[in-house]
């Protein structure tokens, strides 16, 4: 369990990373935390001739204020950072929620925000919040700069639209609208394992307690996040009950996803679990939304 | 004499462990030493056409690369660490692993080549280079399909793959069918798991050509046998060859096999190239390449009178060893002592079929066969209770062995090759401080019915066993008194975090009245004691722990011999204590035990004849039989139907394991063997795919439970000492492990009392809970 031999460069500045990545292109791996990267090294099963560092690139390791309300998060922030941070328990409770299921402690000292979406794995749960609060991310190369909606960013199994050039600079997250609330559940066989299935999801409700608009995102069931759309359709300017949302989960289990077996949940488990988080979120979500 | 035995003292070896001053293998680093890693198969079956090693051996770094055909002469299986046992129409197929591949790899992981390179490194990627031409098998991954006469074969001079095949039996069991009131036949399921030590393992070999001399350290629980193994492989005189087994994280059995491919190879590697090698096993070889334990499937069938008492036991079972057998019928002898408890049966039955596989070798692994036996006989009689709308408790206390009825003897052979017997116990009063201490009655007479009516599914689970202990052959120890005031203890056992270095030094400290602290073991190093077997069947407090005791007695004996001629006061009016021989009424007259043993070695005059120098004992210990502890692990927990997660709310041991040496160790002993019982049933399973290929080697998929999964542990103590040794000590290292898949299956079902469903196989998994409850429809 020894990597073979690679390159490494330490750059000291976005610059310079960006013109390593530039000249080397599919040669070349970003290194962030190594929380994933460093175990796929040592089992080999990525073999890059070229480790570009960014951790001496303190300026991407931020949390502030967004523009328009929201947060910013730059990519080299560590999990434990963002956990504790008061503006994003503030103004992004979902993530404040959600950043002691990642990992453990010693991993989330070390992991960042950025890696965890970057590497796009599909038990990642901030790759489903990301899509559940409609986050944004900025990508940066030589070349210039863009901002991709999280919906539109993850393309697969360890697949997004991240060019080999490219470095993910900045996630930002918008303000949480009036009369939404969030809830993210999961199963995991230990606390710290990746999750069997997890489900996150935002409900904002109307003036009359009618749901106005939900997201439910899977974690766990896809090759990346999987959005429920028919269950947040049948959902729509309805008023909540619990046969409602029993139903909506039923839906979100039976026909949004196609869970797939593995050796610590059969398909058939996963959507048993999945109806019974969903349920379980949505109760959560729209009760927090009636605030 | 000031007592020490029993005393909660806090572990010696602590501070060195906790602030990283404990030497472990891979702490050792020699000028030139070089490093290895082996090419393993990637296959479980296939026959080898050619291996190209050239492109290795030509990457800078690598020093050598070998293959089996490399060792010529020198390649030779085994040896065969247990040779079959003395039952009678005993078939056994001894079948050995190698130090490389030849001719055909048997198991995903067998190793095929090793490199030697200036870094470990290097030596990987040079495993990489290396091209093997292999012809795929079929592949035998089945237990029951291997047996099937059309299945290839994994030893190819086989007529099948059967490695052993065995009957046992007390009474008539046939004959009391014939009467019983009540027959229970169910169909028990076992898999696999691993040990999963924190250390992996590890070997260095340092042959020294000027002095004709090799060292090897070794992650060994059974470091004289390696020696003498070595020794006799590469003849050498026993003398020439020194192992030494340091410090060790976690041994739990598989590390005592003698000798692993890599314990043959790094030695003889070292004696090709005259120079250090190291190897340090990782984890992704921990989880192929050590051996592992737990997989049999049984027919078994258990007969009563219609007043719930056990009139038979009878089993049919299959056994997997992997693709060698090199540790013959341990485990399943160790299922057959343990198949019918701590009951009174008179009549057994028991056919074991062991058989090959094209999977890694299986060795005992803490538990070792009992947790097996154990879960049947648990299983039976809880299936019986509800057929006869018993208490489950009650159906046990109806059923023990009554204390006047020891030594109890089984009639079959146990893994020690006499006959069981079980030397001693009391067993009510075990199973009543577990049930009082649980609040049973209390609890499912109020609180349960209470929670259920909440709409709680909770359970509860009160399960006995018992364990054979503290099996021979011997083993010894060496004592004397250092001119510093230490008292120096050489043994040949291993140590692997037993707390050894506490527990034998209370021994020794009650003899000679010194503190605990003054005791300096030395445990595993062939120089500096070179007799004894090693760690395992839980025996270290039972024989290595005599052995000590009895030699600090003639050590004591001798200082009182020598004290009394210097202080000229009668041998009854010596007292020692703080490190001094006082005359008891005259305190000023004493001598401290360092200064005594200058005395006992002088420079000039005598050492009168009959006499020796110094104040040293060498002295052993071999019991005639094992001794049985015997315990009750009771458990509450509640299923949340929805997710089939599980949560302990309490977890009961009442344990009664003989003379209790350190409280504190041995709590820490139960502890850790129901953190791993807990994984045994509920979190760890090997799974094989049906080309035997490992689908969870790591330890991200292959799941340990963590602290936060161990529930707070009450311990209850008895002492039923036992007769056959001067302490009165029985094992506990397995206890803890033993009784809780049985446990679990119990406590599960208790929580599901509508619902008419059996657990017989194990480990589970919230997956597998889904798949049995969820047919009943719990939780829609
Ligand atoms: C035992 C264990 C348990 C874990 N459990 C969980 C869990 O429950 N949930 C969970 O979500 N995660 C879990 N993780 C993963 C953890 O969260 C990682 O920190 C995270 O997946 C990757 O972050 P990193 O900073 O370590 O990235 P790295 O490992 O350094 O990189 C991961 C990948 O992303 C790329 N990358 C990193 N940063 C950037 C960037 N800024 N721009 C472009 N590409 C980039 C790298 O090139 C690499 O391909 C676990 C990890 C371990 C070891």
């Amino acid at each position: 369990m020894k990597p073979p031999p690679f390159e490494y460069y330490n750059p000291q500045s976005l610059d310079e990373a960006l013109s390593h990545l530039a000249e080397h292109g599919y040669d070349a791996k970003i290194l962030a935390g190594g929380q994933s990267l460093v175990p796929m090294l040592n089992f080999r099963l990525a073999q890059p001739a070229i480790l570009v560092d960014l951790n001496n690139i303190t300026d991407l390791a931020y949390i502030q204020n967004g523009d328009s309300g929201g947060v910013q998060i730059g990519a080299m922030t560590r999990h434990a950072q963002v956990e504790r941070d008061p503006i994003v328990a503030d103004r992004a409770p979902l993530i404040h929620e959600t950043m002691p299921m990642i990992a453990t402690t010693q991993i989330r000292s070390r992991g960042t925000f950025g890696g965890s979406i970057a590497h796009a794995d599909p038990s990642a749960e901030l790759v489903a919040i990301s899509v559940a609060l409609e986050g944004k991310f900025r990508l940066r190369s030589q070349s210039g700069e863009r901002e991709v909606p999280a919906a539109d960013f993850f393309l697969g199994m360890f697949t997004t639209q991240l060019e080999p050039e490219e470095i993910l600079v900045e996630t930002s997250f918008p303000t949480k609208p009036a009369r939404t609330g969030w809830a993210i559940k999961e199963i995991a066989r230990r606390p710290h394992d990746f999750a069997l299935v997890g489900v996150a999801t935002v409900v904002s409700l109307h003036a009359d307690d009618r749901i106005q608009n939900s997201r439910i995102v899977f974690l766990s069931v896809g090759d990346g996040p999987v959005v429920a759309e028919k269950a947040a359709e049948t959902l729509r300017d309805q008023s909540p009950s619990p046969e409602l949302l029993r139903a909506a989960a039923e839906t979100a289990a039976v026909e949004d996803i196609d869970p797939s077996n593995d050796i610590h949940a059969s398909a058939e488990f996963r959507r048993h679990l999945a109806k019974v988080l969903t349920r379980q979120a949505l109760e959560t979500a729209i009760e927090r939304a009636k605030g | 004499m000031k007592t020490s035995i029993g005393e909660p003292i806090k572990r010696n070896e602590d501070p060195r462990l906790l602030t990283g001053k404990a030497l472990f293998v891979d702490d050792v680093n020699i000028t030139g030493m070089l490093h290895a890693a082996f090419l393993r198969s990637d296959y479980a079956h296939a026959r080898i056409k050619g291996i190209d090693t050239s492109a290795a051996r030509e990457r800078p770094g690598v020093v050598a690369v070998y293959t089996a055909e490399d060792m010529g002469e020198d390649w030779a299986p085994g040896p065969s660490n247990v040779a079959p046992p003395p039952a009678e129409e005993i078939i056994f197929h001894s079948r050995t692993q190698v130090p490389l591949a030849k001719g055909k790899v048997r198991y995903v992981g067998e190793p095929i080549a090793i490199v030697v390179a200036e870094s470990r490194y290097i030596a990987e990627d040079a495993v990489e280079d290396i091209f093997v031409d292999l012809e795929m098998l079929d592949v035998v991954a089945d237990l029951e399909a291997a047996l099937d006469p059309e299945t290839i074969l994994v030893h190819d001079d086989l007529d099948s793959n059967l490695a052993a095949h065995m009957f046992q039996g007390k009474g008539d069991y046939e004959a009391a069918k014939a009467s019983a009131d009540l027959v229970i036949s169910r169909r028990i399921d076992f898999d696999r798991g691993a040990a999963a030590a924190m250390e992996n393992r590890g070997v260095i070999a340092h042959w020294e050509e000027k002095a004709q001399h090799l060292t090897v350290w070794d992650t060994t629980q059974a470091p004289i046998p390696i020696r003498n193994g070595l020794a006799a492989r590469h003849g050498l005189p026993e003398n020439q060859v020194r192992v030494i087994a340091p410090f060790i994280g976690g041994g739990f059995g598989p590390k005592i096999l003698l000798h692993y491919p890599e314990e043959i190879m790094i030695p003889w590697v070292s004696i090709q190239l005259c120079k250090p090698i190291k190897w340090i096993e990782d984890r992704r070889e921990n989880f192929l390449a050590t051996t592992q334990e737990r997989q049999q499937i049984h027919e078994a069938e258990m007969i009563l009178s219609k007043e719930g008492k056990i009139l038979g036991v009878s089993h049919t079972f299959l056994h997997d060893t992997g693709a060698y057998d090199p540790y013959g019928l341990t485990i399943p002898l160790n299922t057959e002592s343990h198949a019918t408890g701590g009951y009174d049966v008179p009549n057994y039955h028991s056919e074991v079929k062991v058989v090959f596989t094209n999977k890694m070798i299986t060795t005992p692994v803490r538990g070792a066969g009992r947790p097996q036996g154990i879960f049947l006989v648990e299983r039976l009689l809880d299936i019986a209770a509800k057929e006869l709308g018993m208490d489950p408790v009650e159906i046990r206390k109806l059923n023990f062995i009554p204390p006047e009825a020891f030594p109890y003897e089984r009639e079959i052979i146990d893994q020690a090759f006499t006959p069981l017997i079980l030397d001693s116990g009391n067993y009510q009063p075990v199973m009543d401080k577990a049930v009082e201490t649980i609040g049973y009655h209390q609890f499912i007479s109020e609180e349960q019915p209470r929670l259920r009516a909440e709409g709680k599914h909770i359970g509860i689970g009160i399960i006995p066993f018992v364990e054979t202990t503290g099996v021979g052959p011997y083993e010894g120890a060496r004592i004397n008194v250092d001119p510093s005031g230490v008292i120096n203890v050489a043994t040949g056992v291993g140590t692997q975090g037993q707390g050894h270095f506490t527990s034998f030094a209370q021994i020794v400290a009650e003899q000679l009245g010194v503190d605990v602290s003054d005791v300096n073991l030395i445990t595993g190093d062939s120089a500096e004691f070179h007799w004894g077997t090693g760690t395992f069947a839980s025996r270290g407090a039972v024989v290595a722990a005599n052995a000590i005791h009895a030699s600090s007695k003639i050590v004591r004996d001798k200082v009182l011999k020598l004290a009394s001629k210097i202080l000229e006061a009668p041998e009854e009016e010596l007292e020692l204590e703080g490190g001094f021989v006082r005359v008891a009424d005259i305190p000023r007259l004493s001598i401290s035990l360092g200064d005594l043993a200058l005395e006992a070695n002088p420079l000039r005059g005598t050492v009168e004849p009959g006499m020796e120098p110094g104040l040293e004992a060498t002295a052993y210990f071999g019991p005639q039989y094992g001794a049985a502890a015997f315990g009750v692990h009771a458990m509450i927990i509640e299923v949340d139907p929805e997710t089939m997660m599980i949560d302990i709310k309490r977890y009961v041991v009442a344990e009664d394991c003989g003379r209790i040496l350190n409280p504190l160790i041995l709590e820490g002993q139960i502890h850790g063997g129901v953190a791993m019982g807990i994984g045994n049933a509920y979190y760890e399973q090997l799974i094989y795919d049906e080309n035997a290929q490992l689908l969870n080697a790591s330890l991200a998929d292959y799941l340990v439970p963590t602290a936060c999964e161990i529930p707070h542990i009450e311990i209850e103590h008895l002492e039923t000492r036992s007769p056959l040794n001067p302490l009165g000590t029985k094992g506990v290292g397995e206890a803890g492990t033993i009784p809780v898949p049985a446990l679990y299956a119990q406590a599960i079902e208790n929580a599901f009392p509508d619902h008419d469903f059996e657990i017989l196989e194990m480990p589970l998994s919230p997956n597998k809970l889904f798949e049995i409850l969820y047919k009943k429809e719990v939780g829609r």
